[in-house]
């Protein structure tokens, strides 16, 4: 009997165990361990503070998504020891494997800010990555009477890279929505040069920002938050005040992954980008956000890095070489506000064109262009992640290396 | 889009990033950096050195690794390249603007 395990039952890993338990021969053991009992949607978060979705319409049992051929194991990882090839549990059980794949993401670490945490922690500073964080602020926002909303990323990489601009935008709908919007002023504090970053995105979207009042603070990346006198510095002193901060603060991976010596100085696990092999060991390898890829941190990359990994998996346990194949393609829907999204899709070299999604040139979706149909289908996906992409069915018309056909690459290549 | 520093003739992306890393020396690092308003000193280079090597290595670079790297930390980094410190630097060090969304 030979076995394979995974750490992580999230996107990732539970896709994992369902491409698995369909291609590996029988003489496979597959177990799969994460610490929960719940599988969050976690894109839904990010409509819980405006009350779009509730807590209930997000989650559901990890266990209902695992194949009957793998076994699930509720336990906390306490560390991997790659040279002998086994996994160490919390309640001391030890995993013997022959091939591992990790796929423990990254979770928020707001003590990396000096000051992040303490008695304003859920009160006047949230975040909306954890459930509880996106519930707490949904509270905060219903009874808010108006003032200075600063939207603030913390410093890169972080998980849904395109999160706090759709929190801005959805934020500016909502007040307006609730008749405030005048007694409200919105900004976007980021680390990066500006809120849309490479030139072709910026120049189709550059103006919503404009359209919408949202002042942006570029270069800003903070070094401490002061929770009483309500104001975030950064490294070169400036400072930014607020009433409210939602602020996404710095993302690490797993802790067991620093306690194994696996990751880098965010736990992040270095990782070969075409191959998805780790480069500590041939037979551990890594999908999702706990790769330190150059690749966005988000489900639709670990959708299409799965493709890719189950057939590396099988290469490797029948000795045949490794495809060095993925290109980092990324497909995200950005909520625009007022029942809009666009729609956009780039891998590590291509950056975010326009054009049609995701049969060339009919669509339906448009590309880098706000619509109600992006938008449309942006709430359709999540029946397409619980009943498609976690549980490791092909989604139609949509592959994991980026199309080129149907779009507009000559603006694109600069 | 190509160009002439240093008088070397060098390629250049739309945003002023060099597209070949071995197209740069240190009088091209010299030239890009006053176009940034920065004198390059003795406490650059070894700045310059560890993103090279770190890009070379495929490793994606953040203003925390380099705070990290022992080579210098977060406030010096600042105070070597103000005003976008990681930005700057790459675009001195001849590699790449460091990747961000869209």
């Amino acid at each position: 009997m030979k076995d394979l395990v995974i750490l992580g039952a999230g996107t990732a890993g539970t896709m994992m165990s369902n491409h698995l338990a369909k291609r590996l021969p029988d003489d496979w053991r597959i177990r799969i361990v994460d610490q929960r009992k719940i599988h969050h949607y976690q894109p839904g978060y990010l409509f819980i503070p405006f009350g779009t979705y509730k807590e209930e319409d997000i989650i559901k049992p990890i266990q209902q998504f695992i194949p009957e051929r793998a076994e699930y194991i509720q336990q906390s990882i306490l560390k991997v020891d790659a040279d002998h090839n086994r996994v160490y549990l919390e309640d001391s059980r030890v995993l013997d494997y022959d091939v591992l794949i990790i796929a423990t993401g990254t979770d928020i670490a707001p003590e990396e800010i000096d000051g992040m945490l303490g008695d304003h922690w859920h009160k006047s500073v949230f975040d909306f990555y954890t459930l509880d964080g996106a519930v707490k602020l949904h509270e905060k926002l219903e009874s808010w009477e108006g003032g200075h909303l600063a939207v603030h990323i913390s410093e890169m990489p972080i998980k849904c890279p395109v999160a706090p601009l759709e929190f801005t935008f959805l934020a500016d709908a909502y007040f307006e929505q609730r008749g405030i919007r005048d007694k409200v002023k919105i900004s976007f504090v980021t680390p990066m040069d500006g809120a849309f970053t490479k030139p072709v995105a910026s120049a189709h979207l550059g103006h919503l920002l404009e359209e919408k009042g949202i002042e942006v603070v570029p270069n800003f990346n903070i070094m401490s938050l002061d929770g009483e006198r309500k104001v975030i510095t950064d490294y070169e002193g400036r400072e930014v005040s607020y009433d409210l901060l939602v602020t996404i603060p710095t993302n690490k991976g797993a802790d067991y992954v620093e306690r194994s010596g696996l990751g880098d100085e965010l736990n992040f696990i270095p990782t070969h980008k075409g191959t998805l092999q780790s480069k500590a060991k041939e037979n551990i390898f890594v999908i999702g956000d706990a790769t330190n890829l150059p690749a966005s941190k988000a489900g639709s990359v670990a959708h299409f890095e799965g493709e890719i990994l189950l057939e590396n998996v099988m290469r490797f346990i029948n000795g045949k070489e490794l495809l060095d194949e993925f290109d980092g393609h990324a497909n995200c829907f950005v909520e625009t506000g007022h029942g809009k999204a666009l729609l956009i899709d780039f891998n590590y070299t291509h950056q975010p064109v326009s054009g049609t999604f995701p049969i060339p040139g009919v669509g339906p979706l448009n590309l880098l262009k706000e619509s109600r149909m992006n938008h449309m289908g942006k709430m359709a996906f999540k029946w397409i992640y619980w009943n498609m992409l976690i549980t490791g069915k092909h989604i139609p018309f949509v592959s994991s290396k980026m199309n080129e056909a149907g779009k507009n690459f000559e603006e694109a290549n600069v | 889009m190509e160009t002439t520093i240093a008088g070397q003739i060098i390629d250049l992306n739309n945003e002023g990033y060099l597209t070949d890393l071995n197209q740069w020396n240190k009088e091209v690092a010299a030239q890009i950096a006053q176009e940034e308003g920065i004198e390059l000193t003795d406490g650059h280079w070894p700045v310059l050195e560890y993103l090279q090597e770190q890009y070379r290595n495929e490793v994606p670079l953040s203003i925390r690794k380099v705070g990290k790297s022992g080579v210098v930390d977060i406030k010096q980094f600042y105070a070597l390249f103000p005003g976008g410190p990681l930005k700057k630097a790459s675009r001195i060090a001849g590699i790449p603007k460091p990747a961000s969304c869209i």
